[in-house]
């Protein structure tokens, strides 16, 4: 661990955010299924068991329900649980105790209790695992009062934004997508904290803005360097967190580049996208030159062949071709 | 209230006394709610518990204020009997600021941090995840305490509660479930909607020791779980009471009862647990008139002080509609 620089993949980032708040709080404890002998279905959670024993890392029954709200009574009765569920579709087992407990006690209790618990989540597609495993439904979930919603795409966020999650006294739900596991990169060995109220701009650029999240995010900064070489100076921005959505860092962005584009692994109609385009409009419209442009799945069940998936889900060409729309007018 | 670890209840006159005390002032609290509901006081879902009174009332001798309680929509008499303060229940009904949820819960939703009682939990069968990680952390935090968990026979039903007996046993965690089967989920009887009727078997299923009690008998819940709560602070693991009950009045205040017989509910009544517990007193020689009119009257001015206080309560300022969405940095 000291060495000056080193390189990681997201997965042992992750691994190491959990590890150091075992070490650092006796609150915390990590359930969910699989997640010591199996050492979690993406093996983030390898080698934990062994270091803290099954009190702290609790291998469940495939009981979402059970286990998710286990985790909001803990936190209610003063620990610092971390749920993992494999994948957000098997979180809708859990959606009870999520919209119904979680995110609702602190307000219907007149303030008197919080639910300080985090749950990770692995969400998207690209691993050709069909339409029960790859769906993107974290926007659901942001359009809970109640809930925050992160969604770490950078080493930086996987490895620090678990920190600010425990710190949080609210439910934090932390959606990992399944195809940033293995990107690895370099990590400075200091320990930066991260916020989880804002977004970010990952690449500064004048004509356009495009606004993505999670595993869209390189797609994206790939779609920004194809624009270059034309000459298109993108500024993309991350938005790291999509519920409470930093909708300033947004129109800040349009206001300078005037054009628009959102990049969302969700479906189109009724998403996150269409939330963050009618922001754009309520705070931006007459910065605009030209019509939101917007990049999504296509509105169909995840198919299982590698190329019916890969052209359900927003590419970079897609992204290119959204971004110089805006320009053509 | 007696020592709460102990094994047996102690049918003292002033023990009996209590307990007759509690039912009827949950009682003449939810006979007042029915009135304010008609003058349009209280609004929403009323669900009252009158005639199941002895099983809160019962329960609650086993627990000490370290233990932790969960309860359903039908929680009025749990709230109380936890000893929720019965001004601060009345304003809720009200939806005032006053209220023991600051009004935001009203009916369903009470809520109580002083006294650990965490809802008033409309979703049937939601709130038995959270006495299981309520009762998680007891034992990871080394204490004694109990989750204690009301539900109906209509949860029974529900995945959480097979989920929950499972997982509360797999882990032996300091769980006691008390199911109150009064026969119906709100129109559908318990046998039009189980293929096995007998729930304390089910529990049996998941190896959680279970037993029947007769909800009727408040003296019977009350050792019933003094017994049992014994055991799981020992270690055992979690419980299963199965309550026998029945609700004498209609599900909420919207229920024209079609699905009952006016002779079921009258045969019924005739077990009132508290003229039961009532007329046993008085065949034993503990019990005198003037003791049931000093209730009475005691429990009446309570009531009547609530119901001033409530009224005279204050609408919490809609420019603070959005506090307590999410707690702040630093709050527990």
């Amino acid at each position: 661990m000291t060495d000056a620089v080193r390189e990681i993949t997201y997965r042992d980032a992750v691994r190491e955010a959990i590890r150091e708040a075992l070490l650092a709080d006796p609150r915390v404890f990590l359930m969910g299924e699989d997640v010591g002998r199996y050492g979690g279905c993406y093996a983030v959670t390898k080698g934990l068991l062994d270091e803290f024993g099954p009190e702290r890392i609790r291998d469940t029954p495939l009981s979402e329900s059970a286990f998710v709200g286990a985790g909001i009574g803990a936190a209610l009765g003063g620990m610092r649980p971390i749920v993992e569920i494999m994948t957000v579709n098997f979180s809708l087992l859990a959606l009870d105790q999520i919209v119904n407990n979680a995110a609702t006690i602190r307000h219907m209790s007149g303030g008197q209790f919080s639910v300080p618990l985090v749950i990770r989540m692995a969400t998207g597609a690209g691993r050709q695992l069909a339409a029960q495993h790859s769906h993107s439904l974290e926007g659901w979930y942001a359009h809970i009062p109640g809930l925050k919603v992160v969604t770490p795409a950078t080493l930086d966020d996987a490895r620090f934004m678990l920190t600010a999650a425990l710190a949080d006294p609210n439910p934090v739900l932390i959606f990992e997508h399944v195809m940033l596991y293995n990107r690895s990169g370099v990590l400075p060995p200091d320990t930066r904290p991260v916020d989880i109220h804002s977004a970010i701009v990952r690449r500064p650029g004048k004509d356009v803005t495009v606004v993505t999240y999670g595993g869209t995010l390189f797609k994206t900064l790939d779609a920004a360097a194809e624009l270059a070489k034309d000459g298109i100076e993108a500024e993309v921005i991350d938005l790291r967190v999509l519920r409470p959505l930093d909708a300033e860092t947004v129109l800040a962005s349009v206001t300078k580049t005037r054009r628009a584009v959102i990049v969302d692994e969700g479906w189109r109609s009724g998403s996150l996208s269409a939330e963050i385009s009618a922001r754009i409009m309520e705070g931006a419209f007459w910065e605009l030159d030209a019509p939101v442009g917007r990049v999504c799945s296509a509105e169909v069940p995840i198919p299982y062949p590698h190329h019916l998936e890969e052209a359900a889900l927003p590419q970079a060409a897609a992204i290119v071709a959204a971004a110089k729309a805006t320009m053509s007018g | 209230m007696n020592d709460s670890h102990a094994q047996k209840p102690h049918l003292s006159r002033e023990h009996l006394l209590a307990l007759l005390r509690a039912m009827v002032r949950i009682r003449r609290f939810e006979e007042k709610c029915a009135e304010l509901y008609q003058q349009e006081k209280i609004r929403g879902f009323l669900h009252l518990y009158i005639g199941e009174e002895a099983i809160a009332v019962g329960a609650m001798q086993a627990l000490s204020p370290a233990d932790a309680v969960v309860a359903t929509y039908r929680e009025h008499g749990h709230a109380l009997a936890r000893g929720v303060s019965l001004d601060a229940v009345m304003a809720e009904m009200y939806g005032k600021a006053e209220g023991c949820s600051r009004g935001r819960g009203g009916s369903m939703h009470l809520f109580d941090a002083s006294t650990r009682f965490y809802g008033g939990n409309a979703i049937v069968g939601g709130g038995l995840p959270l006495a299981v990680g309520l009762a998680l952390a007891e034992k990871m935090n080394k204490r004694d305490g109990v989750a204690a968990c009301f539900f109906g026979e209509g949860a029974v039903a529900e995945g959480e509660f097979h989920e929950c007996l499972n997982l509360a046993e797999l882990w032996r965690l300091p769980v006691l479930f008390v199911c109150e089967n009064n026969l119906y989920a709100m129109g559908t009887r318990l046998e039009r909607s189980e293929s096995q009727p007998d729930i304390h078997i089910k529990a049996q299923s998941y190896n959680v020791p279970a037993e029947v009690v007769d909800g009727m008998d408040v003296v019977a819940v009350e050792a019933a779980t003094r017994r049992v709560c014994t055991a799981i602070r020992g270690g055992s693991g979690p419980a299963l009471l199965e309550c026998r009950t029945y609700r004498f009045r209609a599900h909420s205040m919207f229920d024209p009862q079609l699905y009952r017989d006016k002779a079921e509910v009258e045969e019924w009544k005739h077990r009132d647990p508290i003229d039961r517990l009532s007329s046993w007193m008085r065949e034993t020689g503990v019990l005198h008139d003037s003791d049931l009119t000093a209730i009475e009257a005691e429990v009446a001015a309570e009531i009547e002080h609530s119901v001033a206080f409530a009224e005279s309560g204050h609408w919490e300022l809609v420019a603070e509609l959005t506090h307590d969405v999410y707690a702040a940095a630093g709050a527990r």
